[in-house]
C-alpha cells in the first residue's frame, strides 16, 4: 500500500513556484535520503579505517588466502574424507556439510513429530490432548540451549562406558560414546536397490500425473498412490531377491575401549538432534493445529454431504486447505532449526560455526570468518524465501 | 395418532448413567470410540512405566540439602547441588557480602513487572516509574553511593545479567525497531532499501554470529585505545538482533491500519510526523502488544546464548558449578532446576501475552 502522506493535499492546490523549497515534500525527501546515505557511508568509512589501522597494528593478514593453507586440526565427524592435512577450505566444507546433515535429518523428524503432536493436541481423547498441550508448553518455554546441554549431559553422564553398554536389541548398543547399531554389510546389490527405488518413484510420479489427467477427463479413479507405494516396496525387494538375498550384517564389536564396525551416531550429534527436534516440533505442532483449525467446519460437512469417506475428506478437503496456512510458518520454523543448529558449538558438534570459530582462532582472521558464517546462513535464508515466494505464487493460482 | 392421556402422564426420565457424572465424563472424553479407549489404555500404561520411577528418583530417594559426599551413595536425585551453590548460580561473581543488592534489584524488577501487568496502570506515568526503577536498579548494581562499594560490570553475572540482557535488549531495541519499520514502509527508496537490507540480513543469520561479531569484531572496529566492556558489547548485539524482529512485528501492525486512517489524517492537514505520532502509531502499537511480549519471551530465552562467548549468565554459572569436581555428575538436577526457573518466567510471559490478545481484541 503506497501512499504519499502530504503530496495528496499539496498537489491539489499547488501553484507553480508557490511552495518554498523546504516545504516541498518531494525535494525534502531527496535531501533527506542523500543525508541518510552520506551518514551510512561516513560511519562505514570510519569503521573501515579503524579496522584497517587495527589490523595493520596487530599485523593480521586480510583476504581469503588462508583458505588454501593446511588446517592442521582434526574434526570429530565428517560426511566426506577429511584429515588435518587438508586445507581450511576443506575443513569449512566439512562443517557446512555437517550443518546440512543435522538440519536435514532434524527437519524430517521435526515435521513428523510436530504433525503428530499437533494432531494429538486436537484429539478427542482428553488424556492425549492434555499430554500434547503439556509437551508444547514445556518445550516452548525452555531455552533450546539448555535443552541441548540437558540431552548432552544425559549422554555423557547417565549412559555407561562402552564395556557396560546398554543393549536393548540385538546389534544396537547405547553408551557414552553414542548410539551404535548394525547395518547390512556393503554389497553391490544395495546400489541396484537404490536405482530400483528411484525407478519406482519415477514410475509412481508418472502414474500420478496420468491418473489425475484421466480423472479430470473421464472421471474414472485409479489408485495411483497405493500402486506407487506398492511399487516402491516391490521393486527394491525384487532386486534384492534377484541379487541372491544378501543378509550379511556389519555388527558392532567391542574392541578395547570402543566399538568397531556398524554405524556410530555420536553423542554430540544425537544431543543436538534431540534438542533441536523436540524444541522445534513444539512450534510446528502449534502451526499444524492452527492450520487444521483454520479449515471451516462447513468444509468438512459439505465434503461428507457429497459422500466422501473420512479418509477422502482429510486427503481431498482438509489437507489442501490447511497446507496453505501451514507451509509459510512451517518454512520459517525449518529456517529457525537450521539457524539454531549453530548452537552445536556449545556441545562440541563440528558444524559450520564451530569449524569457522576454530579457523578464526588459528588464523586470527575474524572478519573473514564472521563474514563467511553470515554469507552461508544468508544463503540458506534467501533460498528459503525464494522457495516461499514460488510456493505462494503457486498457491495463489489455486485460489479463486 | 398420539394418545393424549400418555402425553400428560409422561414421566421425567433420568439421563443414562453412562452420560453424566464421572462415568459420563470418562465415556465422553477417554472411551468414546474403540481406538480412543485403546489409546487411553496405552497412554496410562506408558505413564505407569515412567512417572513412578521419576517420582521416586526426584522425591523419595533424593536428598535436598546435604554435603556433596552424601550424594555418592544414594540412588535418587541430588538436589543438594542447588541450595549449596545457590548464591553462585544466581549472582555469580558478585561480591559475597553485597549479594543483597542484586537480590533487591531483581525483587524491584519483579514488582515493577507485576505493577505494569494491569492495563489500568498503562498511563504516561508508567514510563516515568520504569525509568526511576531502572535507575534505582542500576545504582543498586553498580554502587558507589550510600556507602555501597562499586561493583564493576565485569562482575555482574548470574540471574541479574540474564534479566538485564533481555530487558535492556527489549527497551533499547523497541524505538529502533519502530524506526526500522517506518523506514521499511517509507516511500523514499534509499531509506527503504537500507532498512530492508538491515532487517533481512539480521533475520537471516543466527544470533551466534552477531555475538561472535560483538566479541571479536567490535574491538577491531573501534579506534585504538577505546575499549568497550564485553557485557555491553553483547548487549549491543542483542539489541541489534531484537530490533530487526521488532521491526517486522511493528510492520505487521502498520500494515493492519486501514487506509482510511491515513486519509483522515491527511484531510485534517497533519504532516507525516503528526500522522504517525498522533494517529497511526498509537493504534498500530496497541495491536502489536501481544506479539511484542512474544519477542521479549524469545529475547529472554536467547540471552542464554551468551554462554558461548563466555559471559556468566545463569546458565554459565550453573555450568561452572557443575565443573567443580565435588559436584560433577549432577547435571540433570542442575539443569532441571534451571529449566523450572526459565519455564516459570517464560510461561508467565506467554500466558500473559495470550490473555492480552483476548482482552485487547476489542474488534474495530
Amino acid at each position: 500500500m503506497k501512499r504519499d502522506p502530504s503530496s495528496t493535499t499539496t498537489d491539489a492546490n499547488r501553484l507553480p513556484g508557490a511552495v518554498p523549497f523546504r516545504h516541498d515534500p518531494d525535494k525534502r525527501a531527496v535531501v533527506f535520503q542523500i543525508a541518510a546515505l552520506l551518514l551510512v557511508a561516513l560511519v562505514s568509512y570510519y569503521l573501515f579505517a579503524n579496522t584497517q589501522a587495527n589490523l595493520e597494528r596487530q599485523s593480521i593478514a586480510t583476504g581469503f588466502g588462508f583458505l588454501d593453507k593446511e588446517a592442521g586440526f582434526e574434526i570429530g565427524e565428517s560426511v566426506i574424507d577429511y584429515s588435518a592435512a587438508d586445507s581450511y577450505a576443506a575443513a569449512l566444507l566439512v562443517g557446512a556439510l555437517n550443518t546440512i546433515k543435522v538440519s536435514f535429518i532434524g527437519i524430517v523428524f521435526t515435521i513428523i513429530i510436530g504433525t503428530l503432536v499437533g494432531i494429538a493436541r486436537l484429539s478427542s481423547n482428553w488424556l492425549m490432548a492434555k499430554l500434547a498441550a503439556a509437551y508444547i508448553e514445556l518445550m516452548q518455554n525452555i531455552p533450546v540451549l539448555l535443552q541441548l546441554f540437558f540431552w548432552y549431559a544425559i549422554f555423557y553422564e547417565s549412559f555407561p562406558a562402552p564395556r557396560q553398554a546398554l543393549n536393548p536389541f540385538d546389534g544396537v548398543f547405547l553408551c557414552n560414546r553414542g548410539l551404535i547399531f548394525a547395518v547390512p554389510a556393503a554389497h553391490p546389490a544395495h546400489a541396484a536397490m537404490g536405482w530400483a527405488l528411484l525407478a519406482a518413484l519415477t514410475i509412481g510420479w508418472g502414474l500420478h500425473r496420468w491418473s489425475s489427467r484421466r480423472q479430470a477427463r473421464t472421471g474414472q479413479i485409479f489408485p495411483a498412490i497405493r500402486v506407487s507405494m506398492l511399487l516402491c516396496i516391490l521393486l527394491p525387494l525384487l532386486t534384492w531377491l534377484l541379487a541372491g538375498a544378501p543378509t550379511a550384517m556389519d555388527l558392532p564389536e567391542l574392541r578395547g575401549f570402543n566399538f568397531r564396525g556398524g554405524v556410530t551416531v555420536s553423542p554430540e550429534f544425537s544431543a543436538l538432534l534431540l534438542g533441536l527436534v523436540f524444541y522445534t516440533a513444539a512450534f510446528v505442532a502449534e502451526i499444524v493445529r492452527a492450520g487444521i483449525q483454520s479449515v471451516g467446519r462447513g468444509q468438512v460437512e459439505a465434503a461428507m454431504a457429497v459422500g466422501l469417506r473420512p479418509g477422502q475428506v482429510l486427503h481431498l478437503v482438509i489437507f489442501p486447505q490447511a497446507l496453505r496456512v501451514i507451509i509459510p510458518p512451517l518454512t520459517s520454523q525449518m529456517l529457525n532449526l537450521t539457524k539454531n543448529s549453530s548452537l552445536a558449538i556449545a556441545i562440541g558438534y563440528a558444524d559450520f560455526v564451530a569449524v569457522t570459530n576454530t579457523t578464526i582462532n588459528q588464523t586470527g582472521q575474524a572478519i573473514e570468518g564472521v563474514a563467511l558464517i553470515m554469507v552461508v546462513y544468508l544463503f540458506f535464508s534467501l533460498s528459503t524465501s525464494v522457495f516461499m515466494n514460488w510456493y505462494n505464487k503457486r498457491m495463489a493460482l489455486v485460489e479463486r | 395418532m398420539s394418545d393424549p392421556s400418555r402425553a400428560s402422564s409422561r414421566e421425567y426420565l433420568k439421563p443414562p448413567l453412562t452420560e453424566v457424572g464421572v462415568l459420563g465424563w470418562l465415556h465422553g472424553n477417554l472411551f468414546n470410540t474403540w481406538y480412543n479407549a485403546l489409546l487411553t489404555v496405552v497412554i496410562l500404561l506408558l505413564l505407569w512405566q515412567l512417572v513412578p520411577p521419576f517420582f521416586s528418583w526426584a522425591f523419595i530417594d533424593s536428598v535436598w540439602n546435604s554435603p556433596a559426599e552424601a550424594c555418592r551413595d544414594i540412588d535418587g536425585a541430588c538436589w543438594s547441588i542447588i541450595p549449596r551453590n545457590i548464591s553462585f548460580i544466581l549472582f555469580g561473581f558478585f561480591p559475597d557480602g553485597e549479594q543483597w543488592r542484586p537480590g533487591l534489584a531483581i525483587g524491584l524488577l519483579l514488582g515493577l513487572v507485576f505493577y505494569s501487568k494491569d492495563s489500568r496502570h498503562w498511563k504516561k506515568s508508567l514510563g516515568g516509574i520504569w525509568l526511576v526503577g531502572l535507575l534505582v536498579m542500576a545504582t543498586l548494581m553498580y554502587g558507589g553511593i550510600f556507602g555501597m562499594p562499586v561493583v564493576e560490570t565485569a562482575r555482574w553475572s548470574g540471574l541479574p545479567l540474564t534479566f538485564m540482557l533481555a530487558l535492556f535488549g527489549m527497551v533499547a531495541a523497541y524505538p529502533l525497531g519502530v524506526l526500522l519499520a517506518l523506514g521499511r514502509r517509507s516511500n523514499m527508496p534509499a531509506i527503504k532499501t537500507l532498512c530492508v537490507i538491515y532487517i533481512e540480513m539480521i533475520r537471516g543469520v543466527p544470533l551466534i554470529s552477531l555475538l561472535f561479531m560483538s566479541s571479536i569484531l567490535f574491538p577491531l572496529f573501534l579506534p585504538e585505545g577505546i575499549t568497550i566492556d564485553k557485557v555491553l558489547r553483547a548487549q549491543v548485539a542483542i539489541i541489534m538482533f531484537t530490533a530487526a524482529y521488532i521491526a517486522e512485528v511493528v510492520r505487521g501492525g502498520l500494515q493492519a491500519m486501514p487506509r482510511g486512517q491515513f486519509e483522515a489524517a491527511d484531510s485534517l492537514g497533519l504532516n507525516y510526523n503528526q500522522t504517525m505520532r498522533l494517529v497511526i502509531l498509537p493504534q498500530a502499537l496497541k495491536i502489536v502488544i501481544p506479539p511484542s511480549v512474544g519477542i521479549l519471551l524469545s529475547a529472554f530465552k536467547d540471552t542464554s546464548l551468551v554462554v558461548i562467548i563466555a559471559l556468566y549468565d545463569v546458565l554459565k554459572t550453573t555450568k561452572v558449578t557443575l565443573s567443580n569436581p565435588k559436584w560433577t555428575g549432577y547435571s540433570t538436577e542442575a539443569y532441571i532446576f534451571l529449566a523450572v526457573l526459565y519455564f516459570v518466567c517464560c510461561y508467565a510471559m506467554s500466558s500473559y501475552s495470550r490473555k492480552l490478545e483476548r482482552t485487547l481484541h476489542t474488534g474495530r
